[in-house]
């Protein structure tokens, strides 16, 4: 009974234990950069989940303002913190990444900036969250910096390739907008952010749903 | 239409004179700004000593300046209203628009008589020579615009919330980090003196930012204002 409804599950699992072995055994190192090259398959969709995160939290900040229904300010507060998770991931193993290539963990690459500041927003919405007693306004009130901080992204991709040079790689974003990758390296990369970014809803439904439990236990204690 | 656009305007001015009647009643914003400044310029040019610094730091340092004095002084003009709990007769009283317009406008003005002290007491202290003067001023004055405008909608949440004082700085500094970016960067251009054409693409970032941030803070106020 319940292989039927979490089939998915078992398969997801399969889908990245392949991941993980096409990512070291079957894709080849990339030109110039080597072996290294490999995090690309782990660091760009922890990079981008967190992005995502990042998006469906400020969405889900504009619904509650919208409908003030509880649900939307559960979706924007759990996509937030699972975002938050990706981004520390995308942060320390690109960090690492740039030791070696770099010779040194952090120096404020635009990249580098771009998710130090994700990371800041993320942190003054937990710490703006964890403030506010009363549970409307803090649904409310952080809806509104969620909404503020989405707003100013757009800036900073002005801004900051002016004020800084870039020494990342951009095989996939790139003023061409050619995908310059390996045949072989792109489509493990496709298979693993496909898998990521499902691991990442899942994630998200679990986080969802035992946030609504709590709420349920909340008011029936209180009745 | 014209009607209400105007009585905005007018809500607006009054609940701006109201604002500097009560603050220079206690002289509490004017006061924890100003001594700020002055007390982090004092530690700055006393740490440095007689070295001359080039505008690659100089720049940075003023703009850490304004934006730490600015952290510490102008959340008192809606975490006032929470304290001394007139904020309820606020909001019975005039359309929340209204309310924010006349406290970003006490806001930028602080901001600005701060800087009026402020900039030429670091530009002589440092010995800064600024070679385009024009440039300077609009970066300085659209920049602090811009930290006015997010320190007001910001102040405006943290208003309701417990420890109100480190909260303003966390929240702000992410948002405002536009702002502090191109500050520093035309800034830094300005004291090297480069034309005005060189210092164009900073000034728009600044001035396209405040305008943002003023346009969000009027759609959004209410939610904040609202009980």
């Amino acid at each position: 009974m319940i292989l039927d409804k979490s089939w998915w599950k078992y398969l997801l699992g399969l889908w990245m234990l392949l991941v993980i072995l096409g990512a070291f055994l079957y894709a080849p190192p990339a030109k110039g950069l080597g072996e290294t090259a490999r995090i690309i398959f782990f660091h760009v969709p922890t990079a981008w989940l967190a992005s995502l995160a990042f998006l469906i939290s400020a969405v889900g900040s504009l619904q509650y303002l919208r409908t003030q229904e509880k649900k939307y300010d559960i979706w924007a507060y759990s996509a937030a913190q699972i975002g938050l998770i990706f981004a520390i991931l995308a942060t320390v193993t690109g960090s690492i990444w740039a030791k070696k290539i770099w010779q040194s963990f952090w120096n404020w690459d635009p990249r580098e900036t771009s998710i130090f500041i994700l990371l800041l927003i993320y942190a003054a919405y937990f710490a703006l969250r964890s403030a506010i007693d009363i549970e409307e306004q803090k649904a409310k009130l952080s809806a509104v910096y969620s909404i503020i901080a989405f707003v100013t992204v757009p800036f900073f991709i002005f801004i900051i390739p002016r004020v800084y040079e870039s020494l990342h790689p951009d095989p996939l974003i790139n003023p061409e907008g050619e995908i310059k990758m390996d045949t072989r390296m792109l489509q493990v990369f496709i298979n693993s952010l496909l898998s990521f970014t499902l691991l990442f809803f899942w994630m998200l439904r679990l986080k969802i749903e035992t946030m609504k439990i709590y709420l349920k236990l909340d008011q029936s204690v209180s009745k | 239409m014209e009607k209400r656009r105007l009585s905005l305007i007018h809500n607006a001015y009054i609940v701006f004179l109201k604002d500097l009647h009560v603050e220079f009643r206690s002289r509490y914003a004017v006061n924890a700004i100003f001594l700020f400044a002055i007390t982090t310029l004092t530690a700055i040019s006393f740490s440095i000593g007689p070295i001359r610094l080039r505008s690659e730091i100089l720049s940075p340092l003023l703009w850490i300046i304004l934006f730490f004095s600015s952290m510490s002084g102008l959340a008192h003009i809606f975490v006032r209203e929470e304290e001394q709990q007139t904020a309820d007769t606020l909001r019975l009283l005039t359309t929340p628009n209204s309310i924010f317009l006349g406290k970003w406008f006490f806001n930028v003005i602080l901001l600005f008589s701060l800087e009026v002290l402020i900039v030429p007491v670091y530009l002589a202290m440092m010995g800064v020579q600024v070679n385009s003067p024009g440039s300077f001023l609009l970066i300085i004055i659209i920049g602090s615009i811009g930290i006015a405008s997010v320190a007001t909608l910001i102040a405006a949440i943290i208003s309701q919330a417990s420890a109100k004082g480190a909260l303003l700085a966390v929240l702000s500094f992410p948002i405002s980090l536009p702002v502090l970016i191109s500050g520093i960067h035309g800034t830094q251009l300005a004291m090297d003196g480069s034309t005005f054409a060189e210092t164009l693409s900073d000034l728009q970032i600044l001035f396209s930012f405040s305008i943002v941030i003023i346009t969000l803070s009027l759609l959004l106020f209410e939610f904040i204002w609202r009980k």
